[in-house]
């Protein structure tokens, strides 16, 4: 053994399936049409944790803390899947009355065309169509349903893992979504009303998870990766002073982010080694990758940096063109 | 660094092996409970899921692991038709014929070192430095699934169809993943795999 360094780790520090609101296996009470599913409109929970040594991605929700408070507004376990939105947003016809909530991006919502609020619970009627609009700030907005969708879980989530194509396909036009049975048992006690750790819970906005976008660049904090040594005393300037633009190709996979290149010493690749979700690549050309959900479980670029948790809901609602700076914290 | 995830650097595999083994003994008799993913690479062991970083950096710097022994536990045996589009490749590199390729392939004990690339995706260390292989210039865009492989020290067996750049030696009906199963994975990192050349 050489070194041994740390990081900032997973996205979700609570094991999975604590409390999960519905399976599939629970009984179906409500279902909901999807009228719109929007650019990518996926189901997901807190995903797959525990099967990186297996080549599985952790996937779940991008931000975890927008998921949690759906659900909480809901009347959900925190980890009950929700409905994930990109950039466009999503339009459901609910089939029976049901209580929503939507949290995440800044995005207007409306119930039969009237605007109610996000961030609250909503009451929708059987018949209502629930229309979440296009973001006007960050990216993903978070639809809950109070019993959770009920989609098939495959190796114990509901997450569709865009990486390694685990889980249900993205939201069709006129798909049928089940919702799961309404919690009341103790077993599918709600979450009490507490900021869980992970991702978005400090920072973003909002110690409860709702997304309030920042005046100027996104601010992300980061440690310094086990590869910061790579950065030329340039490199490390660049990085810890440059603005940078948040590329077009980022998806949930990874925030991509161009901008003045970051000098290394050497552009050698190394032996793959394993990935958390933050961690952020320099690669050859300069550019950054900051690895998100569906993030591979190794990778061969070095890792420089890696973003701390509290920049959860940042990364997850970072839009193409968005200026990002970094904010280092904890010693070099 | 970070406060929930440690990357331990390590000389060699084998190094990787001895104490991946050794973290996975002491979890399964309770040590970091808060840990959720232990991911061994060729050169690496990612713990991600800690409380304290700095203490258990500490904590594994100063123990005594043992050198990986050999293997306990169960073989898991792959049927193998050596029949694949690289296999002339392969033979020539080796100076052999295909006959005498596919024994030698089939003729070793591997061991899954680590897993990445695709979910169930098993890297079996085991090949001698003698019979290492470069990849192929330019990888295939669609490798079937089944297909048995090799590159550099490493061979593997493609869980599903995907691209790929190994050189493709061979292939096998054994389902080396299927996600309705528990666990999802048949080659999980530390178990044995023979291959068995079902020509012979």
């Amino acid at each position: 053994m050489t070194q041994a360094s740390g990081g900032a780790g997973g996205p979700e520090a609570q094991p999975s399936g604590a409390g999960r609101a519905s399976g599939g296996a629970g009984q179906a009470e409500a279902s909901v049409r999807v009228e719109r599913p929007g650019a990518l409109t996926t189901v997901q929970d807190a995903g797959r944790p525990g099967l990186a040594h297996l080549g599985v991605p952790r996937s779940g929700a991008l931000d975890p803390a927008a998921r949690r408070l759906a659900n909480r507004l809901a009347g959900n376990p925190a980890d009950a899947p929700v409905l994930e939105t990109t950039l466009t947003g999503v339009a459901l016809r609910f089939l029976g009355a049901a209580t929503a909530a939507v949290t995440g991006a800044v995005a207007p919502v409306r119930l039969d065309g009237e605007p109610v609020s996000r961030g609250e619970p909503v009451q929708v009627g059987a018949g209502q169509l629930l229309d979440v609009g296009r973001a006007r700030d960050g990216v993903r907005s978070y639809v809950a349903v109070c019993g959770g969708f009920a989609v098939p879980q495959v190796l114990g989530s509901a997450s569709t893992d865009l990486l390694s194509g685990l889980g249900p396909a993205p939201l069709t036009v006129g798909q049928l979504l089940a919702v799961g049975a309404v919690p009341g048992t103790a077993a599918a006690a709600p979450e009490p009303a507490r900021p869980a750790p992970g991702p978005g819970s400090a920072a973003g906005g909002g110690s409860l998870g709702l997304y309030v976008p920042s005046a100027g660049p996104v601010e992300l904090p980061i440690h310094p990766g086990p590869r910061h040594d790579r950065l030329t005393p340039a490199g490390r300037a660049t990085l810890a002073g440059a603005e940078f633009t948040v590329a077009i190709a980022s998806n949930r996979i990874a925030l991509r982010l161009h901008g003045q290149g970051v000098e290394q010493a050497s552009r050698g690749e190394l032996p793959s080694e394993g990935i958390v979700w933050g961690a952020m690549q320099l690669l050859p050309d300069g550019n950054l990758v900051v690895f998100l959900a569906d993030h591979p479980t190794t990778g061969g670029y070095p890792v420089i940096a890696v973003v701390d948790q509290a920049g959860g809901s940042a990364c997850a609602q970072a839009a193409p063109g968005a200026a990002v700076r970094f904010r280092m914290i904890g010693g070099e | 660094m970070g406060p929930s995830a440690v990357l331990v650097e390590l000389d060699d595999l084998d190094a990787v092996l001895a104490l991946h083994a050794e973290i996975e003994r002491r979890r399964a008799r309770g040590w970091a409970p808060s840990l959720i993913d232990v991911i061994p690479a060729a050169r690496t062991i990612l713990l991600d899921g800690i409380t304290d970083s700095g203490a258990i950096a500490a904590e594994l710097r100063g123990w005594d692991v043992p050198p990986a022994a050999e293997p306990v536990g169960p073989v898991v045996d792959i049927p193998c038709r050596y029949d694949g589009e690289d296999l002339a490749a392969v033979a020539a590199l080796w100076r052999v014929s295909e006959r005498e390729a596919a024994r030698r392939h089939a003729s070793g004990t591997y061991r899954v070192a680590f897993c990445g690339f695709a979910p169930g995706f098993a890297y079996l260390t085991g090949l001698s430095e003698q019979l290492a292989v470069p990849r192929r210039p330019s990888p295939r865009t669609a490798v079937p699934a089944g297909s048995v492989g090799v590159a550099g020290t490493f061979t593997g067996i493609y869980p599903r169809p995907s691209p790929g750049g190994w050189q493709i030696i061979g292939r096998t009906d054994a389902v080396t993943w299927d996600a309705s199963q528990d666990p999802p994975a048949l080659l999980a990192p530390g178990t044995r795999v023979r291959f068995v050349d079902v020509d012979r």
